[in-house]
């Protein structure tokens, strides 16, 4: 999108403790859930937290991005997230058309659901020098919920990916959202998901 | 009063005010959902169906209806709370000023959202800066804490015996509505406390008998009646007489909470952020007055001399804080989120400028339009009104007092 | 991939667009597609009459029913009203 003015100069000012983290996935598939689960295990570890959704047309399997911040500080930024440090992708078959990639910061990690190696994954995707991360979290979930949504495998991949949260939180709050049957077997999809993680 | 303690809750703004409004006892609350205030009304009603409140919730068959029964409901005594944004507002227009002429002091929380055509459910004041000549008193927030702590307060506000004028507390379409943020609740005793329950002041009726001010069969009274052009006049200055005593008030209320919750505003009309030695800084409302704190922050790292004036309460217009906080400010860029199409500018530049006429420092006064429909505005967008603001100041010359910024030429 | 956006100067006023909503085939969105069977099929057009799309049409050339599954969306609302039960939601 080209916007009247702007300018890249002060991209590189980093707020000293914020983290922001890109969820791709398709309506439905509880990437908006992953953006708040994220958030509220950390501000069950005292930080300060915004979690918010990005839709196009408003259906079940259209592509759409949820956004999470957390910070040490309080945010006072309300403006959309541009350069995350972390980048989720819940369905591999969006990586054919939506650039998951792009602005993801280049120390960055990019974690994406998917049966593939890092290894080989990143021959087919446009990655330059930043971090991957494959789980095959369809499988995971399909294994221990039945359904194949994979918010909660997301979650323990990009804890194992990023170290940005304890597991412990984010079992909290799977706790705190779910119903008990359903949060326990949500709390083992993100155990497993954090075993089979893998990086390069 | 010490700071009391408090819960730390994940909420986005539409929730931070239904959980407001859960606190305040509230008896009434006539609504109809719109896109993106439907998570207010959404959350009240299960807590209307939980059992959770003693509030009647009546789903109302349009907006303008909602306001109609709202004010209806508040005139016989009741503490009255809606919602609504956009469209819906618009809808509302002809009941906002029976409702302030009226002196019914309903509060209604506003999801600012842009008007048609072409449709869009996203974030700018279009609709409630179009409402500023309603007599409502207007409030705007900067985060979803802010959400909450407003609607508290606008109940006193509203409330109070010396104004008896609707507050609406605006909050910004998704950026707030539906942004999950860190919310500091407080308890429920301390809600209470502070909230009160709703004082009827006595007013002279027939035969010069006092009587409380509302709808009673053993007291009755009419409010709104028919004038001619013999007492309209009167009426509306006596509107505007509470208008001027509302700043004072405001205050007052906002530093009470400020002592028992810790959180402060700025005075509550004003918040001046990093301005005190600023020689360039902008004005802003709502969320985007955050985003801008950040980029100060980091001019200032570079040893520029940056600050920004947010408005907090819109109406009534706080000139003389206003004059204050901008009197040694060498150039000055107002943001405005809505558009006067025809106008040289946008309402809040216009504002601005004219409460600057009659102060002893005549700074330049640039306007940018942006962000309508809820087009995002970044950092990097608010650093080059900045770069703008310097530019000015160094050459001492303004190449276009007004500019859209965002947008694709 | 999603094409360049247009600037102000170039776009068509009141949000006129310059694509008919036919261009966009929303028959991609399906996740169940609706399959007739012919013996069963009576022919009465209920599933036509309810078809929120009208992806569902009666072709007086073969004298026959036909699904458009350009535009079918696999809501299941034919399956769910045919009488005679002759509609099945396969998944693609």
């Amino acid at each position: 999108m080209h916007l009247s003015r702007g300018t890249k100069e002060w991209s590189d000012l980093k707020l000293a403790s914020l983290q922001e983290i890109r969820w791709h996935g398709r309506g439905g598939q509880g990437a908006w859930t992953a953006s708040e689960l994220l958030a509220k295990a950390a501000i069950l570890e005292g930080k300060y937290i915004q979690s918010f959704p990005e839709f196009g047309p408003e259906r079940m399997g259209a592509p759409m991005r949820a956004f999470t911040r957390i910070s040490d500080d309080p945010i006072n930024l309300h403006c959309g997230i541009y350069t995350p440090g972390v980048v989720g992708v819940l369905d591999p078959t969006l990586l054919k058309t939506v650039s998951v990639a792009e602005g993801l910061a280049e120390d960055g990690v990019l974690v994406v659901n998917t049966r593939e190696s890092p290894v080989e994954l990143r021959k087919r995707i446009n990655l330059d020098g930043r971090k991957l991360w494959t789980v095959p979290a369809t499988d995971i979930a399909t294994k221990i919920l039945g359904r194949p949504i994979t918010n909660t495998a997301m979650l323990g991949a990009v804890a194992r990916a990023s170290g940005m949260i304890d597991l412990k939180s984010l079992e909290k709050a799977v706790g705190e959202r779910f119903p008990k049957k359903l949060a326990e077997k949500n709390i083992e999809v993100i155990r497993e998901a954090y075993k089979e993680a893998r990086s390069e | 009063m010490a700071i009391t303690k408090q819960n730390l809750r994940a909420l986005n703004g539409d929730e931070a005010v239904a959980y407001a409004v859960k606190q305040s006892d509230v008896d009434v609350v006539a609504a109809y959902p719109i896109t993106p205030q439907t998570i207010i009304v959404e959350r009240f009603s299960e807590y209307v169906h939980n059992g959770e409140v003693n509030t009647e919730f009546v789903c109302t068959e349009s907006e303008h209806s909602a306001l109609s029964m709202s004010l209806a409901a508040s005139a016989t005594g009741a503490r009255v709370f809606t919602a609504s944004a956009s469209a819906g507002l618009a809808l509302m227009h002809e009941i906002l000023y029976v409702t302030s002429g009226c002196r019914a002091p309903v509060v209604m929380a506003i999801a600012n959202r842009a008007l048609s055509a072409p449709i869009n459910i996203h974030c700018d004041h279009s609709d409630s800066m179009v409402e500023r000549d309603a007599g409502w008193i207007q409030i705007y927030v900067e985060n979803s804490q802010e959400a909450y702590d407003s609607t508290l307060q606008a109940f006193r506000i509203a409330e109070h015996s010396d104004l008896l004028l609707p507050t609406m507390v605006m909050l910004d379409a998704f950026f707030l509505s539906h942004t999950l943020e860190s919310v500091n609740i407080l308890a429920d005793e301390t809600v209470r406390k502070f909230v009160g329950t709703r004082k009827i002041p006595l007013i002279r009726g027939h035969g010069g008998k006092l009587v409380p001010f509302k709808l009673d069969p053993e007291n009755p009274i009419t409010m709104g009646p028919l004038d001619l052009h013999d007492y309209y006049f009167e009426h509306k200055r006596q509107q505007e007489e509470a208008m001027q005593r509302a700043s004072g008030i405001i205050k007052e209320i906002h530093d009470e909470y400020a002592r028992i919750s810790g959180r402060k505003y700025g005075n509550g009309l004003i918040e001046p952020y990093r301005l005190e030695d600023a020689e360039i800084a902008t004005v802003c409302l709502g969320s985007t007055a955050g985003t801008t704190k950040t980029v100060v922050d980091q001019l200032r790292s570079k040893g520029i001399k940056a600050g920004l004036l947010r408005l907090r309460t819109y109406r009534p217009y706080p000139v003389e804080d206003i004059i204050n906080a901008l009197e040694n400010v060498k150039a000055i860029a107002v943001m405005d989120r809505s558009h006067s199409f025809g106008a040289q500018g946008g309402p809040v530049f216009h504002e601005i400028r004219h409460v600057l006429y009659d102060a002893s420092i005549h700074p330049p006064v640039v306007n940018y339009i942006y962000g309508l429909g809820g087009r995002d505005m970044p950092q990097s967008l608010i650093h080059e009104i900045y770069k703008d603001l310097q530019k000015i100041l160094e050459t001492k010359r303004v190449e276009k007092p007004v500019q859209f910024i965002g947008v694709r030429e | 991939m999603t094409t360049e956006k247009k600037g102000w100067k170039e776009i068509p006023i009141a949000g006129v667009c310059w694509r008919p909503t036919t261009d966009y085939l929303t028959g991609d969105w399906r996740t169940f597609k609706p399959v007739r069977d012919k013996e069963k099929c009576n022919r009465c057009l209920m599933c036509h009459v309810f078809c929120p799309d009208g992806a569902i049409t009666w072709n007086s050339e073969t004298e026959d029913i036909g699904f458009n599954y350009d535009y079918c969306k696999g809501c299941g609302i034919c399956k769910n009203e045919c009488p005679q039960e002759a509609i099945e939601m396969v998944l693609e």
